[in-house]
């Protein structure tokens, strides 16, 4: 996993709530059995005028120019900015690959549906919750071309002006991300304490053992 | 000290480790598969030279992909064949147990999970899916997990978790007739909003609740995810008991009575706080029926569409015009002058054999309306489809000029080849509404199975109260 410590990058604002993980990446991209390559098709019912399919070639499908990453002013964006409980619905980690591979590393809102927020995490992307006033306040500043610099160490956003916004993250998640660490090596250093908790728990319940 | 909530007892009762910051090493009870988030899993076990840490406590079955046609023909989309030949190979190669395709008891993967009696109380029960939540009406912790997640808990049979806060959501009284439990559920996601359990495990009781079926129970906690939480529950009691007793994978002979004896202590206690409640009155709920593109834009169905120039939230406003536009609907619109054109009956959330009897009642006697361009019918596995053609459920279907179809996904999520064309409008027992999900432009709106087969003889929505035969 790429590890995430410092990040200076232009934010793009999708101005939604409830932005939910079939409009981050639609089903019919499910069916892949790799891990990369789904950026092309991040927002695709959004992103595009047409319907997209798996395998498709991207490169000359019509876009829809409305639409907030296909402005000019965002391109090359690395942050994004959107509303209230971001990521909803399912739990395909399709949504954070997608995002993760179309170049996004933080994703800015006031919350997180818990299972997108989780799988964020495992994928180098970090994702921020602010309060609400302060989302909206960014909301107004990104209108175009807008960077903010996002330094985990510190848990600090600078905006262009100067100004700090502090933001929380579990001790735990911040270092594994801080460090690119695989979590199954970390967990498998606690293998002796899984074993005897199978050995305590065959006594309780031998039903599962 | 307090007593403890079902949620901290489950969460106890798995900490193999504790970190600094409050994070758990959970052991994991039961690991269910599907073709969809495994096989990127299953490659990143293969590329670090890793095994399963146990093989028996996990359980494999293809369902998203599978058609729900002539099952003979094999899956005409190579891309999903592949990713169903995947799966076989890979439970082939680690000596995972899989249902296959031709298998009676192949079936959705929150089906087939407490039929086989895989699912049981007090267990922690994970799945590549956010529906997983299901299985919490048994008195199991179960929630949906990444690929990642699924990779670790092969890996190591744990997870990491952090212990979510307490929410307790209490329906009290009982609900009148012609009320099921999605319209319970789905009248508490328009209460507490689509984030209301966001961070939260929801433990879901009071009388109406207690009353509920196992397969009602299902049906609510398959849809906590719908209201944020990843987990949902219900306290063990003899309706729990009664329906693990005898399924394949439940304990048998001694093992059965220590099993039931530990079960019956998996209630929150008397004096447990919860961080938050919620009270609804069973007597105020009335048939649901969403209008938008989120769960939580959801009416009784004798209400109307709502007017967005109302709404203060300037995001929820938003939120509210988009939907309206998506959904091809106006403000102020009665929900019975909204007509269908497809009907899907199916789903982890719907598609249970008291969910089929529902529709069947419906739909007996009377016919599909010519409007309705198909009706379909969608058991959950196997067992159930055998259960309801017992029961003669699909000629009730058939000669009503319904589908009958074979068990999976379906048009849920339409990742097969069932799904809704550009615009079509649909009454379906699943789960999500959001835009696209049924299909490109497909316009869903979620209901409980009786009303989905009264749409279907109506060609709009009814009150399913107001039909003979229910």
């Amino acid at each position: 996993m790429q590890a995430f410590t410092l990040l200076d990058g232009l934010v793009a604002p999708l101005d939604r709530a409830n932005v939910d993980t079939d409009a981050i990446i639609p089903k019919q991209f499910l069916k892949s059995i790799r891990r990369a390559g789904f950026g092309p098709y991040l927002f695709d019912e959004w992103r595009y005028l047409d319907h997209g399919e798996p395998e498709m070639d991207c490169t000359h499908r019509p876009l829809n120019a409305d639409f907030v990453l296909n402005k000019p002013q965002y391109q090359g964006a690395q942050i994004l900015l959107a509303r209230e409980n971001f990521g909803c619905g399912s739990s395909r980690e399709h949504a954070p690959w997608a995002l993760e591979d179309f170049g996004f590393r933080a994703i800015i809102a006031p919350s997180f549906a818990d299972i997108f927020y989780n799988n964020c995490f495992k994928n180098g992307l970090l994702p921020i919750a602010l309060p609400v006033a302060t989302v909206a306040a960014l909301f107004q500043e990104a209108a175009d071309g807008y960077r903010l610099l996002i330094d985990l160490d510190a848990q600090q956003i600078t905006t262009p002006s100067g100004q700090s916004i502090a933001f929380e993250i579990d001790g735990n998640r911040k270092y594994r991300l801080l460090n690119g660490l695989d979590d199954i090596g970390l967990s498998l250093q606690h293998a002796e304490a899984i074993a005897a908790y199978e050995t305590a728990r065959a006594q309780r319940a031998p039903w599962l053992f | 000290m307090p007593g403890k909530t079902l949620y901290d007892k489950l969460w106890a009762d798995h900490v193999v480790y504790t970190e600094d910051d409050g994070s758990a090493l959970i052991y994991i009870d039961r690991h269910l598969l599907h073709e969809v988030t495994s096989p990127q899993a299953f490659e990143g076990l293969r590329l670090a030279g890793r095994k399963p840490w146990r093989t028996d406590r996990n359980l494999a079955v293809a369902d998203h992909n599978v058609p729900t046609t002539d099952r003979h023909q094999g899956i005409a989309d190579p891309i999903s064949r592949l990713q169903v030949e995947t799966l076989d190979s890979n439970c082939a190669e680690f000596g995972i147990t899989e249902f296959a395709m031709d298998d009676t008891r192949q079936g959705i993967v929150h089906v087939i999970g407490p039929e086989q009696g895989a699912t049981l109380p007090g267990m922690t029960v994970v799945c590549g899916d956010s529906h997983t939540s299901t299985h919490g009406a048994f008195g199991a912790l179960a929630f949906g997990i990444g690929t990642s997640e699924v990779e670790h808990v092969l890996a190591t049979q744990c997870l990491v978790q952090k212990k979510a806060k307490n929410f307790l959501v209490k329906v009290n009284g009982q609900v009148g007739a012609g009320v099921t439990a999605k319209d319970i559920v789905l009248a508490i996601i328009g209460v507490i909003g689509t984030a209301g359990g966001n961070g939260y495990t929801i433990e879901f009781a009071g009388e109406a609740i207690r009353a509920l079926s196992m397969e009602g129970r299902m049906t609510l906690c398959n849809m906590a995810i719908e209201a944020g939480a990843r987990a949902g529950l219900v306290a063990v009691d003899d309706a729990t008991i009664d329906y693990c007793r005898d399924r394949p994978y439940a304990p048998k002979g001694g093992d059965w009575f220590m099993a039931e004896r530990l079960w019956r202590g998996l209630h929150s206690d008397a004096d447990a706080v919860f961080d938050k409640v919620v009270e609804l009155e069973a007597s105020a709920i009335l048939p649901q029926v969403t209008w938008g593109t989120s769960p939580e834009l959801v009416v009784a169905v004798n209400g109307h569409i709502p007017d967005p120039a109302l709404e203060t939230d300037a995001v929820k406003q938003q939120s509210m015009v988009r939907a309206l536009d998506y959904m091809g609907l106006v403000a102020g619109q009665a929900i019975t002058d909204i007509a269908v054109d497809k009907v899907f009956i199916g789903s982890c959330t719907n598609s249970r054999i008291e969910d089929l009897r529902a529709a069947a009642a419906v739909a007996k006697g009377k016919a599909k309306a010519a409007s309705v361009k198909l009706a379909m019918v969608v058991p959950g596995s196997g067992l159930v489809k055998r259960q309801a053609e017992a029961e003669g459920l699909d000629q009730v279907f058939l000669a009503a000029g319904f589908e009958w179809r074979e068990p999976g996904c379906s048009m849920c999520l339409a990742m097969n080849a069932d799904r809704l064309e550009e615009g079509e409008r649909c009454a379906s027992t699943s789960n999500r509404n959001f835009e696209g999900r049924q299909g490109y432009g497909g316009r869903t709106h979620l209901v409980s199975p009786a009303m989905a087969a009264a749409a279907a003889i109506a060609g709009h929505f009814v009150d399913v109260r107001q039909l003979s035969g229910v």
